[in-house]
């Protein structure tokens, strides 16, 4: 066990391989070269149609104790990651790893395999079930959570090498060109599947919509594609959306996104160039909302949306408040159907998205990004994996990533979720680290790192009701009461990666 | 004009939910007024007193002014409502159905008396009367002068537009000669004008509408059923920039004249006098509720040295 520099121990190896515990952002410096896999050669008239999903892992050489990735473009709504397991189970494979870009609720269908010992463990981070099931003791394979930023890094640098990538490419050709614009399943960007494609082993492309050759616009292309696949359904695009996609109407929740406003706008970020990221999610767009009339008001030309895309990113992109929009992937169906139309509307890969060990991400380009949490800390820690209940819940997604990245970085959240407070003196786990964060926003207060003091001064000339961290934690314990302390096995069920690549915290088996 | 205190926007929060009450804190209202009449049902009053005051002594840091309109003082709630809430120390009463000047004044003896057991100084607990009905329309003035605890006089167009057996309008012309005399009464008087609910949440331009007429007519402030609806009320009444600009070159004025050992200047053609300077100080009090300028006006600047 070593301690980390924000005081998390960490043991010094998981699943068979040593940990470098975190210490701090922007320290470490990448060693080597990008991974490589091997050569390949493709003959006039030889075929990459397969007829069946089996031949198709037949045919990539899937062995015992491999790992296998899928893309969550289409998140909640994707059906072949279940599909894929079920096949792999019925030939009989055991000890495969899934380093997918992220496993959602529905993908729960996969649990008995982990326990048959078909599923040997997770190169990524889990939402719902599989995650709360570990976390009490359920069931036992290890789970590296990761960044986006960090997954594209883990692959590029070779560290999780990925044996078999299925793509699920909602538009794609006899011999492998695909996007995700068009097709009964169409998820929008592929910008996770993309890093899987250059670095995958063997790649199979998966679709429910084979087109004349060629496809175009080309998001992958033929030359990274072994075989093709076709199934009657990848997933229902319906489901893509996770949140709510409509501005809240809570008071709350509107008081909240009129703070985080008020803070952009102190910061002097809103001006031409501006550059934005938020995610779905009714009180995230409400910020967007106030934004974009501020934006209105004062005639400021932005640069560019960045992240998950909403409607509402597309509609300030049609507006002309944006001039280009950054998509990594599309949280709606409004996003979907626009990156099909407007070559504004950017795909970018994860790796150009956030990847820290490249020549540099968009991240770094983004003025502001408004963040949730579960929790944060009295140094400014964020919390969005595990709930109070301890239970790993949520994957990092870009959180880590946007933070280091954004000149600020605001967490806007309830003061009281449930009936918690949700500042504490210590997070159950540590996601995000309180040096990348800026500002807090509450309905009850604004406090505000001191990195940032001139920000603070401004805040405060402007009557916004700032306060220290730990007045707005006992304004809102006197409300709620102190929680009393979650308590923990020594057993680690998960570990939590910095985008870097070290280790920020574990999360430990809930005593029950 | 010493003891001028902004009300913009005054909200209503119903008395029997604790989870609206915990949020009082975090609007940037002027005035809360807590509900114990309409809002609760009777199966509930008797625990929506009790919740009230409990919330009230509980919340300490107090950052905007609270009012609790209770029950009608001929219902057999009303002085059970005051027994229990004002112990509490809201800051004032609002006084629904204040239909003549001898309500008001039974209201205001109750709380002479209970100024006294509570050894609170006289005269502590205020009165925002609700003319809403022709009656109380009609008595406007010898209510503004039933009692001195009155601050402001509120408008409640709701049980008025009953009264009348009428319906209440968009455009709210059937209410222009109540909301006129409400306003006579108030301003004769000396006191502020609050004008009614507008009771559609969704309808924010309807909103901001009613608003600006009720400002241009002469009100100071709005009644409100929901926070969402603060925001707008506040634009509204939020001093523009050049009005803001003009009477800080007033009070630059008025104090240059002084210097001069005179208080009458003339700025850019147009005569300063106390009149104008008045209402550059209301101005930018205003302004600086808004955050528009830095500091808050002194009583020195507007009426000169002793």
């Amino acid at each position: 066990m070593a301690l980390n520099s924000l005081g998390r121990e960490i043991p010094e190896n998981y699943a068979g391989k040593p940990l470098i515990p975190y210490g701090d952002p922007f320290a470490i410096r990448p060693r080597g070269t990008v991974a490589a896999r091997p050569l390949k050669r493709m003959n006039p008239g030889e075929k990459k149609l397969l007829s069946s999903l089996r031949e198709a892992i037949e045919a990539s050489g899937l062995k015992d104790g491999m790992t296998i990735a899928t893309h969550h473009s289409l998140r909640n709504g994707d059906f072949l990651l279940n599909r894929i397991v079920a096949e792999i189970a019925a030939m009989g494979l055991r000890g495969i790893w899934i380093a997918s870009s992220s496993v959602h609720p529905v993908h729960a269908e996969i649990i008995p395999h982990i326990k048959s010992g078909v599923i040997a463990g997770f190169q990524c981070g889990v939402n719902g079930l599989i995650g709360e099931m570990a976390t009490k003791g359920e069931i036992s394979c290890p789970i590296v959570v990761r960044t986006h930023g960090g997954r594209a890094r883990s692959v590029i640098e070779g560290s999780v090498p990925i044996d078999v990538a299925f793509i699920a490419a909602p538009c794609c050709d006899e011999y492998g060109n695909m996007n995700g614009y068009y097709g009964p399943s169409a998820c929008g960007s592929l910008g996770y599947a993309q890093i899987d494609a250059t670095y995958a082993s063997r790649v199979v492309a998966v679709t429910d919509n084979l087109v004349p050759f060629p496809v175009v616009p080309v998001s992958i292309p033929q030359t990274l594609v072994d075989y093709v696949v076709v199934v009657d359904r990848l997933g229902d695009p319906a489901k893509i959306v996770s949140t709510t996609t409509r501005v809240t109407t809570d008071p709350v929740g509107l008081q909240i996104a009129s703070y985080a406003a008020q803070v952009i706008e102190a910061a002097g970020l809103l001006r031409d160039g501006f550059s934005f990221q938020t995610g779905s999610g009714g009180i995230s767009l409400a910020v967007a909302e106030k934004v974009r009339s501020a934006m209105r008001k004062g005639s400021i030309k932005g640069s560019f949306g960045c992240g998950g895309i909403t409607g509402y990113f597309v509609d300030m992109l049609e507006e002309g408040l944006f001039s280009a929009l950054m998509d990594v992937q599309c949280f709606d169906q409004e996003a979907v159907q626009s990156i099909g139309r407007n070559r504004a509307h950017q795909e970018i890969s994860a790796d150009m998205y956030a990847n820290p060990f490249n020549a540099g991400a968009v991240v770094n380009r983004l003025d502001c990004v408004i963040l949730g949490a579960t929790e944060v800390d009295t140094s400014f820690n964020v919390n969005v994996n595990t709930e109070s209940n301890g239970y790993l819940l949520h994957n990092t997604g870009g959180h880590s990533d946007t933070a280091a990245g954004a000149k600020l970085s605001i967490i806007v959240a309830p003061s009281i979720r449930g009936r918690l407070p949700i500042v504490r003196d210590r997070v159950t786990t540590i996601t995000t680290p309180g040096e990348t964060i800026g500002v807090v926003v509450t309905e009850r207060g604004i406090a505000v790192n001191d990195k940032h003091t001139e920000l603070k001064e401004e805040l405060i000339r402007r009557k916004l009701p700032v306060k220290e961290i730990g007045e707005l934690q006992r304004e809102i314990c006197r409300v709620t009461g102190t929680p009393r302390p979650l308590e923990f096995e020594d057993e680690v069920v998960a570990v939590i990666e910095y985008r870097d690549g070290s280790i920020i915290d574990v999360v430990r088996r809930v005593k029950e | 004009m010493a003891g001028f205190k902004l009300r913009r926007s005054l909200l209503y929060v119903p008395g029997n939910m604790p989870s609206m009450l915990q949020n009082i804190p975090i609007f940037n209202c002027d005035s809360v007024i807590i509900d114990l009449e309409d809002a609760v049902p009777l199966s509930e009053k008797d625990a929506a007193r009790h919740l009230v005051r409990h919330f009230l002594l509980n919340y300490t840091d107090r950052n905007k002014e609270l009012l609790v309109r209770i029950n009608p003082l001929d219902t057999k709630w009303g002085y059970e409502d005051l027994k229990v809430v004002l112990p509490a120390m809201p800051d004032g009463i609002r006084l629904p159905k204040a239909d003549t000047p001898e309500i008001v004044e039974r209201l205001d003896t109750l709380l002479t008396e209970f100024e006294e057991e509570l050894e609170v100084e006289i005269g502590r607990f205020g009165i925002l009367p609700s003319l809403e009905s022709a009656l109380g329309v009609i008595n406007a003035v010898g209510i503004a002068n039933s009692s001195e605890r009155i601050f402001a006089l509120a408008f409640g167009a709701e049980d008025y537009t009953a009264s009348m057996e009428i319906e209440r309008s968009r455009g709210g012309e059937e209410l222009f000669n109540a909301r006129t005399r409400v306003l006579w009464a108030a301003k004769a008087k000396g006191i502020q004008a609050v004008d009614t609910i507008f009771a559609d949440v969704s309808d924010m331009e309807g909103l901001r509408n009613e608003t600006e007429l009720a400002k241009r007519l002469g009100y100071t402030g709005k009644c409100l059923v929901n926070p969402r609806q603060i925001e707008v009320v506040h634009d509204v009444f939020a001093p523009k920039q050049h009005e803001v600009e003009y009477a800080l070159q007033v009070i630059e004025a008025i104090q240059r004249a002084r210097q001069l050992g005179t208080g009458v200047i003339a700025l850019g053609g147009k005569m300063v006098d106390a009149p104008v300077v008045k209402r550059a100080a209301r101005v930018l009090r205003t302004a600086y509720a808004h955050g528009m300028v830095d500091t808050l006006i002194d009583e020195e600047a507007i009426h000169g040295a002793q």
